[in-house]
């Protein structure tokens, strides 16, 4: 079961409120996004943290139903 | 949790060569874009590294995301840490990155000419 842009936008927004989530539907097909997340929780934190970060967002989706999302993380 | 078996046959794996990939397929034939796209990167730079197949081991596949907290595969390690994936690899490798952190942990790094 594919996920909507929308619903992953909810779900990095909720675990992070003031996050600027810039999400591309690669291929049309609800299945390859790209996703770029950009939030002050990052600061300090490695790149390998702010990945685990994110997917600690998504609730276990990603590897799952959410089998292809490249990520982006940074700092402002 | 994951078994201390499994733990200790990860811990093997990823002490078995400096430089190791755990990834879907083997280098010449990697059965996945992301797991290609590492072994890409890490071909281009000359990198001597040893593929794990995840997809001839579930108890691999499975135990080495939990091992990372990590949800997918591909996983490069370097002398025993944890890299990143797919996504982390190809930015490392863009900004230059990816060759400091070699360099610093004493990994040979052979740049090749681009293939035409």
């Amino acid at each position: 079961m594919p996920m909507q842009a929308h619903e992953i936008e909810t779900l990095i927004k909720t675990a992070f409120p003031d996050a600027v989530v810039t999400i591309e539907d690669l291929r049309g097909d609800g299945d390859h996004y790209s996703c770029m997340v950009v939030t002050p929780a990052f600061a300090g934190k490695t790149r390998v943290q702010q990945h685990q970060m994110v997917y600690k967002a998504l609730g276990g989706r990603m590897g799952g139903e959410l089998h292809a999302l490249a990520l982006q993380t940074k700092a402002p | 949790m994951l078994e201390d078996r499994i733990k200790e046959r990860i811990g093997h794996n990823i002490a078995s060569d400096d430089v190791v990939l755990f990834m879907k397929g083997t280098p010449v034939f990697p059965q996945c874009g992301f797991s290609a796209a590492v072994v890409g990167v890490l071909s281009h730079l000359g990198i001597k590294f040893s593929g794990v197949n995840v997809l001839d081991d579930d108890e691999i596949r499975e135990g080495i995301k939990a091992y990372s907290d990590w949800p997918t595969i591909p996983q490069l390690y370097v002398k025993g840490e944890f890299i990143g994936g797919c996504d982390i690899i190809r930015e490392m490798y863009e900004t230059g990155e990816l060759m400091e952190m070699l360099n610093t942990h004493g990994i040979d790094v052979n740049p090749q000419p681009m293939q035409a």
